[in-house]
């Protein structure tokens, strides 16, 4: 820490930290209610620790827990080795190094972005399966006896969801690439260190607070992830809590599972958090051409880039594409315009909602810099990392504790219902917000810290009061990081399924549980027709993101 | 030690540095100095191997490392190179970037090797810090010391001093200077800065538009400019019309020069003579009088922009306790001891 109290923008011997420091509690009266959004939930499943119940455990222990934690194992090893040769491969050759089609590339090769896992996952499942068409046409080319090896195995869970989430480890360490640029390398080499034993010495070890940072941030969403492994009858922690809820009607026992999901994800983001910080030390502008392939080299880079952007992207779009010509005209009825009407208002709501409070918690942070608030800030976005399975179940034990509550006071004044508040919008939006709170605030938040202290205090000092300032100021400047968090929930919403699967009212379906009706039941044809208008919404944040990168 | 035999240095179609030759002798400091986009970076990295040379050849050490033909690869060139934002690994900690280039040395040499680097510029002990715990003269110390750890034939310092603020960046470089002569490095430094050019180098270039107009110790380039570009380039000063009377004298407002003429005029030729600051002394006993236009307080001395009679201007360092207000005429005397004069229209 020595180092960090020379630092002044650490110490922050700010002419104001007095004032601050005397108005603290307002700064943790903003931000706590937010932060319980997400620590309620977190509490809730992490407190059935405290009340084990040895029946279930046993029961877990013995039926559930072996195979979940052995494919929960080859998942994080799977995907990581995966989303680490895909994204850094790609990032490399995209970032440093000059080859046809290299533009585009760098920016297709965000696509898979807008395709959730789950529709990868049935898409890959409809194409490659026995009855699908690539297996029927090799057996019709080349007999009965063609051999394809198997989809619906763990080899498949993991090229399905190492080809969903590798844009994560790719647009991080192309970042990390293109700020080092060639210089680290050029001084490698000018130490007498060929370039290729530069790259291993010197250009990894340089990006690998932003690789890990994607690695993490990879692994977290296979572990969050429900509707891919669900196509693949492939059992994960979240999975065996859907059926210990849904199935077995056993609420403990869900409980029980998430509490051990949590740990598994509480690591992952200690890790993601730390290698953010180290960031900061590697930050390091450098320009420099980029090395241009020759020969084979030159080729095989394009050919690589290709094949990803193919059966990650352009592959799927096209079978879902074709699928939703062949069910479009029996199966587009007057269901549809409701399924679309409900994704879109839950997701509108939520992001809203995300907004509000994420430009709340970014003023509070800015206005009120002491410790206490700041770490509140931090918990309250701790629902990134955590599975919506997690909070479902966080979410609605306390409301159904709370309406039982509430009957047994009303009941006897004659109210008539079963439910004050389960099953309705306003649990899901309680649920969204504190999964989506992050990917609202990041936006913000980076809006908030552009605006310099110097310009605050010039408002102040032309005679502002600070909410004037925070309505003149603030807002104008925010106005797009704002917008990107808007656009960004509400897809990631539209995308969402086990949140809303789990707590909506029975039959409030929406596109997404649409998806995971059919595919439970393997009509991928009829799948395709939700999964393509989930798709369609999702390449709104990914043209954004590239707008933005075209512009840096 | 190191020849650049005329080179030339091509971006695309765009010819960015042409017959270019210098030499510099083993132990010797070298400089390139000119505006940004004279093409002495091209320069530097063609020596160093990240520029293809397109004509001539680049020897090093009696082994031609580059020509049209081939080109020897950075890495194995033995040459060191401290870059302008130093390049420094935040990876590693100061002795890991020292010793990233010793990878033939096995544990104890390397280590031994670190440490002697250390004691060189100054930071014994501080093996253990990472880059961004150290101050920017700290930075730049590391960075020089690990291009020095592989004992490189020939040392590269591309602006080295430029992420510096005015005050290290002078100290800085008579260190370096220091350092490089305890080491006997072989260096050439590329900077648009003057002042550290002649703070550090035993012999400069003054380069523009790809080309060296002069290759000259510090002391000539200042007092013996080769041409009209490299007079203005270096220092200060102000061109007065003069004419050659007799064979050793030129006549100017300020009255008579007699030196040697250095360029071959005749008696009647009219010549444009460059007075330096110093070579006006203020003098109030002098019958010549010269208004004060304007002022620069440098501490020790002003620097006064004078009128003459004609209404041309010279300029005159005079130690600051002759304080004048701006109109009132002063007294000056010429007083030159190196002339500078060029054929007008050259």
């Amino acid at each position: 820490m020595a180092e960090l109290a020379l630092n002044p923008a650490v110490s922050d011997p700010s002419p104001h930290a007095a004032h601050h420091r005397r108005h603290a509690w307002r700064g943790v009266a903003i931000s706590l209610p937010i932060a319980l959004l997400t620590l309620i939930p977190l509490l809730v499943v992490l407190a059935s620790f405290l009340s084990p119940q040895p029946e279930i455990w046993a029961h877990l222990a013995q039926y559930v827990l072996p195979g979940v934690l052995r494919n929960t194992l080859l998942l994080i090893i799977g995907v990581g080795l995966g989303v680490l040769g895909l994204g850094v491969s790609l990032a490399w050759l995209t970032a440093m190094c000059e080859f046809p089609g290299r533009r585009f590339f760098a920016w297709a090769l965000m696509l898979p972005l807008a395709m959730p896992a789950y529709v990868l996952a049935f898409v890959m499942v409809g194409l490659l399966d026995f009855t699908g068409p690539v297996q029927t046409w090799l057996r019709a080319a080349f007999g009965g006896s063609a051999w394809f090896p198997p989809i619906r195995s763990s080899g498949g869970v993991v090229l399905v969801l190492s080809l969903a989430f590798y844009p994560y480890v790719y647009l991080l360490a192309r970042n990390a690439f293109a700020t080092q640029g060639r210089r680290a390398l050029e001084a490698a080499q000018m130490l007498g260190v060929s370039r290729r034993a530069a790259f291993w010495r010197v250009a990894i070890p340089m990006a690998r607070p932003w690789i890990v940072g994607g690695l993490t941030l990879a692994l977290m969403e296979t572990l969050a992830d429900f509707g891919a492994v669900s196509v693949f009858n492939f059992d994960t922690f979240t999975t065996a809590i859907y059926k210990a809820w849904f199935a077995l009607f056993n609420l403990p026992a869900a409980s029980q599972l998430a509490s051990l999901l949590v740990l598994f994800v509480l690591a992952l983001a200690v890790v993601e958090q730390r290698v953010r910080g180290e960031r900061l030390y590697h930050a390091r502008a450098g320009g420099g051409e980029r090395i241009a392939l020759r020969g084979t080299a030159r080729w095989g880079a394009v050919a690589w880039c290709a094949l990803v952007l193919l059966v990650a992207f352009v592959v799927p779009l096209i079978q879902l594409g074709h699928w939703v010509t062949q069910v479009w005209a029996d199966d587009f009825d007057e269901r549809y315009p409701a399924f679309i009407g409900r994704s879109v208002l839950l997701a509108a709501l939520a992001a809203l909602l995300v907004a509000a409070l994420a430009l709340a918690l970014a003023y509070a942070r800015r206005r009120y810099r002491d410790g206490g608030t700041r770490w509140l800030v931090r918990l309250a976005t701790l629902g990134y990392a955590v599975p919506g399975t997690v909070l479902a179940v966080g979410v609605f034990i306390p409301i159904a504790w709370l309406d039982n509550l509430l009957l047994a006071i009303f009941q006897p004044l004659g109210f008539e219902g079963f439910q004050v508040f389960k099953g309705t919008v306003a649990v899901m939006l309680l649920a969204l917000a504190a999964r989506f709170l992050a990917v609202g605030f990041q936006p913000v938040d980076s809006g908030m810290q552009r605006i310099t202290r110097n310009q605050e205090e010039a408002a102040r000092s032309l005679g502002l009061r600070s909410r004037q300032v925070l309505l003149r100021l603030h807002l104008p400047l925010l106005r797009g990081g704002l917008f990107t968090a808007l656009l960004m929930v509400f897809v990631d919403v539209m995308k969402e399924m086990p949140i809303t699967l789990m707590t909506r009212a029975f039959g409030w379906d929406t596109l997404a549980v649409r998806v995971f009706e059919m595919t439970s039941e393997g009509m991928w044809d009829r799948a395709a027709l939700p999964a393509l208008f989930i798709v369609l919404a999702g390449l709104l944040p990914v043209l954004l993101l590239t707008r933005h990168g075209a512009e840096d | 030690m190191l020849h650049l035999n005329d080179i030339a240095l091509r971006y695309g179609a765009k010819t960015v540095v042409e017959h270019l030759s210098l030499s510099l002798a083993a132990g010797q400091i070298g400089c390139l100095l000119g505006a940004s986009g004279c093409g002495k970076t091209t320069v530097l990295r063609a020596i160093a191997g990240f520029e293809t040379v397109r004509e001539g050849s680049i020897v090093l050490g009696g082994e031609t490392v580059a020509d049209a033909r081939r080109s020897v690869p950075p890495e194995l060139r033995q040459i060191g190179m401290v870059f302008q934002d130093y390049a420094l690994f935040p990876h590693l900690d100061v002795a890991g970037n020292i010793a990233f280039g010793l990878g033939r040395l096995d544990r104890a040499a390397r280590r031994a090797r670190v440490d002697e680097l250390l004691e060189l510029v100054g930071l014994t002990g501080q093996g253990g810090r990472y880059p961004h715990q150290l101050s920017g003269g700290q930075q730049q110390r590391v960075a020089l010391a690990r291009a020095l750890a592989p004992s490189p034939r020939l040392l590269l310092l591309d602006e080295p001093f430029s992420n510096l603020d005015v005050e290290l960046r002078e100290r800085l470089a008579q260190e370096v200077r220091a350092i490089l002569k305890a080491a006997g490095t072989t260096a050439i430094l590329v900077t648009h800065d003057q002042h550290e050019a002649f703070a550090v180098a035993d012999v400069v270039g003054v380069m523009a538009d790809g080309h060296i107009r002069q290759w000259a110790t510090p002391y000539r380039l200042y007092h013996e400019p080769a041409d009209r570009f490299v007079a203005d380039f270096i220092g200060e000063g102000t061109f007065l019309p003069g004419r050659i009377v007799g064979a050793q004298c030129i006549e100017i407002e300020l009255g008579e020069i007699c030196r040697t003429v250095p360029f071959g005029g005749r008696p009647g030729d009219v010549a444009d003579v460059l007075i330096r600051p110093d070579d006006i002394q203020h003098d109030d006993a002098s019958p010549t009088r010269a208004r004060v236009l304007a002022k620069a307080f440098r501490g020790a001395e002003f620097l006064y922009t004078l009128e003459l009679p004609s209404g041309a201007r010279v300029l005159s360092l005079v130690p600051s306790h002759h304080d004048h207000a701006i109109g009132e005429a002063i007294g000056i005397r010429a007083e030159i001891d190196h002339l500078i004069a060029f054929a007008r229209g050259e």
